[in-house]
């Protein structure tokens, strides 16, 4: 009986510290739902979402703060991943954080601008190239599309162009055929 | 000895109708006796790899072989022009692609001369390896067994396993496809001497050549090179005839048993594999020094005569099917064999490099295919795949767009053979399934691509702002006692700062203030002691002079006010903005406002310091007479002389009436520039206030 109460005591102590080591030992730095969350997020660091970022804005779905449908460049396909990551149910695009447009790049009208550099000071990945009373321009294969350039811009020289296809880009298409127009008498 | 030669196998594969004998009857139509179209059309971008960029322009006059396309980087091919004659257009035109979307080409129209440019042979045995491949990238040769890869990059052994076979392929298994059949005809000895380079350059122990068993003649023609070249290292291999024999992987495995694992190369094995067209281009283009402007093509199908022709690069597919006779049915062109060609857009896009076979395609000839049935799961797709995939859980996925399932069923392996559509009973357009699935997962891949890129610069950014602003506050704070001494000391020596320096406290934002002015000060003195030193009318102007800077000064300091103004607000803007978001839009406005201001301030200022030298008309109209051969100096007296005009044109005397007329123009400008930031500023809270709701 005492024996036993022994043996019983001393795996659970045992096992108690093995537990408590590795813990320590194999503590996680940071919250992998929140990494796992901005992963799948589009990095535009745009703000539609009504946080200052991606980051944040996975931060605040990881903490239950936010809807996962409130990012409009992620787009449909966005909140389908975020969906079966976080087990819930799928939900459209909330309206009032924007719509789902297709990826366009900034473009800086060159005669227009003034070289005031507020549009590179509003640029979160830095992809404006440009200095003081110097024209600006955009480096398009960085810009993410996140359009926070075009209202600080006091003479309205930045338009958004849509990305064309190139034939490296072009997708094939998903297979279709064509419907037959059957005759009623026949059999399909 | 050849049929002693143990071949392999390899699983599953098709016997689709050959359809070659009409092709192959007759020889290749030579280049001499094809007739030149009006226009060539040579897209810049015909290989693997970067996009050559172009070296010649709209109107300049090229020859036959000259380069109009430089190879970008090395893992590229250069361009050259079909023909001489005169460029018309470097502009995008519609691509040999099924999207038909549009590509950067030259278009050339020829003079008839045909006049090509110097060709120097290369004396490649005493050359280096590199050199020689860079030769080739020079010259534009690209592996025209229709993948166009840089044949360069790939005549390279392996980094570990020494090179062992170069394998030739001569199999041509597509239908209709007749080119390389009719080439090794013709050409062998070309042939054998592009493949002795081939093989020096590889270091390879043994060549084969490997021909699929429908082709006799050709089979003949290329022992009979081999033996005249009396190398026995190099050998001619009949392999039986089953589609896809021709693809490289499937090639490799029937002539050496190696099978080439999932995400590794040929070479890791020491085997190399090249078309035999390839070889003949290598050779052209070494010893002619003819870089890579023309190939053969099959014409067939629904043409007349079905033939194979020698076309330049940038021939119209129209202008050469018309050439096989042209047949009034025909409702679109394949580029490529039946299994895995391509519908092409329109009628006349160009010949390029991969354009091994042109279908000229009818109704009658492809009728549309049934429409698709549902999977039965019969299995004949995975028994017909010759890479052993499993395409009936491929299709299942991609039809359901399930991407990462897709690729567990190694979906990158298929080579788009076309085997498991033909043999369908269901009537799948598997490939098309597959097809969509590679190019979605690649757009995926870039897009996380850019995500990965977008985020780390975004930290980069912010950690960056984060330095600046603590630098920046520890280099105030040390420079904060110091500059109050300065400041003081030289707000008793400038009279003019001094409703600004009685602003001065104790605080560090007094204190910044304090440095302004300073450095405003100090500014100004520099500025009124170099005019003073270049002034041309010293007895005039130096009454003028205080008045003016005095006025100069009020700018100056209201411009340093509404900075210090702007910064401030920005340090408290930013605090907010950190807690709240919201908060920080109007604060923003409110900088962006004070920052025009103090811009334009500044601007006006100086524009009326750059003016004031210059205040009397004839010394305006002497400048004007005598910079007339400098017209930067012109420009400049003709503004001051305008300015000057607009002066007396207000008053008798000039100089004052200009200082009350610039303050007024100032005064506007600064209630313009005031009421599109308000009206902006309003427009962007309308914005605002819809947003947070």
């Amino acid at each position: 009986m005492i024996s036993a109460l022994l043996v019983m005591t001393g795996l659970a102590i045992l096992i108690g510290a093995v537990l408590g080591y590795a813990s320590l030992k194999f503590k996680v730095e940071g919250d992998p739902l929140v990494e796992k969350i901005d992963a799948i997020l589009p990095q535009t660091q745009c703000g539609q979402c009504g946080f200052p970022g991606c980051k944040p804005y996975a931060t605040a779905i990881a903490n239950g703060e936010a809807d996962i449908n409130c990012c409009p460049p992620g787009g449909e396909d966005g909140i389908h991943k975020l969906a079966d990551l976080l087990g819930r149910e799928f939900k459209p695009l909330n309206a009032e954080n924007g719509v789902e447009k297709p990826k366009a790049v900034a473009f800086i009208d060159e005669q227009t601008c003034i070289g005031c550099t507020l549009c590179l000071q509003a640029c979160p990945v830095d992809a404006i190239s440009g200095a003081a009373k110097q024209m600006h321009t955009i480096i398009a294969p960085l810009c993410t599309g996140c359009e926070l350039c075009i209202a600080p811009c006091p003479v309205d020289c930045i338009t958004m162009k849509p990305v064309e296809e190139t034939v490296d880009t072009w997708k094939w298409r998903y297979p279709t055929f064509q419907l037959r127009q059957v005759s009623p008498g026949s059999t399909a | 000895m050849n049929a002693l030669r143990k071949l392999f196998s390899f699983n599953g594969g098709v016997k689709p109708a050959t359809h070659k004998t009409e092709s192959s009857r007759d020889p290749i139509v030579p280049l001499a006796s094809m007739p030149l179209p009006a226009q060539f059309v040579v897209p810049l971008h015909q290989s693997v790899g970067g996009i050559p960029q172009p070296l010649v322009s709209a109107g300049e006059r090229v020859l036959k072989g000259q380069r109009i396309g430089a190879a970008d980087g090395n893992f590229s091919a250069a361009v050259h022009a079909p023909t001489s004659g005169k460029v018309i257009a470097v502009e995008p035109r519609i691509m040999a692609h099924t999207s038909g979307l549009s590509m950067l080409s030259v278009v050339i129209e020829p003079d008839g001369l045909d006049q090509w440019t110097e060709l120097t042979p290369l004396d490649w045995r005493s050359q280096s390896a590199d050199a020689v491949r860079d030769w080739l990238r020079d010259a534009g040769v690209v592996g025209l067994g229709g993948a166009v890869f840089p044949s360069h990059m790939k005549l390279r052994a392996g980094r570990n396993t020494p090179m062992k076979t170069l394998v030739i392929n001569g199999a041509e298994c597509e239908p209709f496809i007749t080119c390389d059949d009719l080439l090794m005809r013709e050409r062998s000895s070309d042939i054998l001497r592009g493949i002795v380079i081939m093989r020096e350059l590889l270091g390879a122990e043994e060549v084969l050549i490997g021909i699929e068993d429908n082709k006799p003649e050709a089979i003949a023609a290329m022992q009979s090179a081999c033996a005249a070249q009396g190398d026995r290292s190099i050998q001619t291999v009949p392999v039986p005839t089953r589609y896809p024999a021709g693809g490289a992987k499937q090639l490799i495995r029937v002539l050496t048993g190696i099978e080439v694992p999932h995400g590794q190369r040929s070479t890791d094995y020491g085997v190399q594999c090249f078309n035999v067209g390839t070889a003949y281009a290598i050779q052209q283009a070494i010893e002619l020094g003819r870089p890579l402007i023309s190939r053969i093509v099959t014409v067939a199908g629904n043409v007349g005569s079905p033939r194979n022709h020698e076309v330049l690069f940038g021939t119209p597919m129209a202008f050469l099917v018309e050439q096989a006779g042209w047949k009034d049915d025909t409702d679109a062109f394949v580029m490529g064999g039946p299994m895995m060609g391509f519908r092409m857009p329109t009628f006349d896009v160009p010949v390029v490099k991969a354009t091994n076979c042109v279908i000229a395609s009818s109704p009658a000839l492809f009728p549309p295919p049934p429409p698709e049935m549902p999977c039965i799961r019969c299995g004949e797709c995975a028994r017909a795949c010759p890479t052993d995939l499993q395409p009936f859980e491929m299709y299942w996925h991609s039809r359901s767009k399930n991407f990462g399932k897709v690729q567990e069923y190694s979906l990158f392996d298929c080579i788009e053979c076309g085997c498991c559509s033909f043999v369908c009973p269901s009537h799948i357009p598997l490939v098309d399934y597959f097809r969509f699935s590679k190019t979605e997962i690649w757009d995926r891949e870039r897009k996380k691509d850019a995500a990965d890129e977008a985020r780390v610069r975004f930290e980069a950014r912010n950690d960056r702002i984060e330095r600046e602003k603590r630098e920046k506050a520890e280099k105030l704070a040390a420079r904060t006692a110091a500059s109050r001494a300065a400041a003081e000391a030289k707000t008793k020596d400038a009279p003019a700062a001094d409703p600004a320096s009685d602003a001065a406290g104790s605080s560090t934002e007094d204190g910044k203030k304090a440095l302004i002015e300073a450095a405003m000060a100090r500014a100004k003195a520099k500025k009124e002691a170099a005019a003073a030193g270049m002034d041309s009318a010293p007895t005039e102007d130096k009454p003028a002079r205080p008045a003016l800077s005095e006025d100069d000064k009020k700018a100056m300091v209201e411009a340093a006010l509404a900075k210090a103004r702007a910064k401030k607000e920005a340090a408290s803007g930013e605090a907010a903005s950190q807690t709240e978001k919201p908060a920080s839009a109007p604060l923003t406005e409110e900088e962006k406002q004070a920052k025009i201001e103090a811009a334009l301030a500044k601007a006006k200022a100086k524009k009326e310091a750059a003016a004031a030298p210059a205040a009397p008309e004839e010394v305006a109209a002497q400048q004007t007479a005598s910079a007339e051969d400098d017209p930067v100096a012109a420009a400049i007296a003709r503004a001051k002389a305008r300015k000057a005009e607009a002066a007396v044109a207000g008053a008798d005397t000039p100089k004052p009436e200009k200082k009350v007329l610039s303050a007024e123009e100032k005064q506007a400008l600064i209630d313009a520039a005031l009421e599109r930031a308000r009206a902006r500023k309003a427009a962007a809270a309308d914005s605002t206030d819809q947003e947070p709701s």
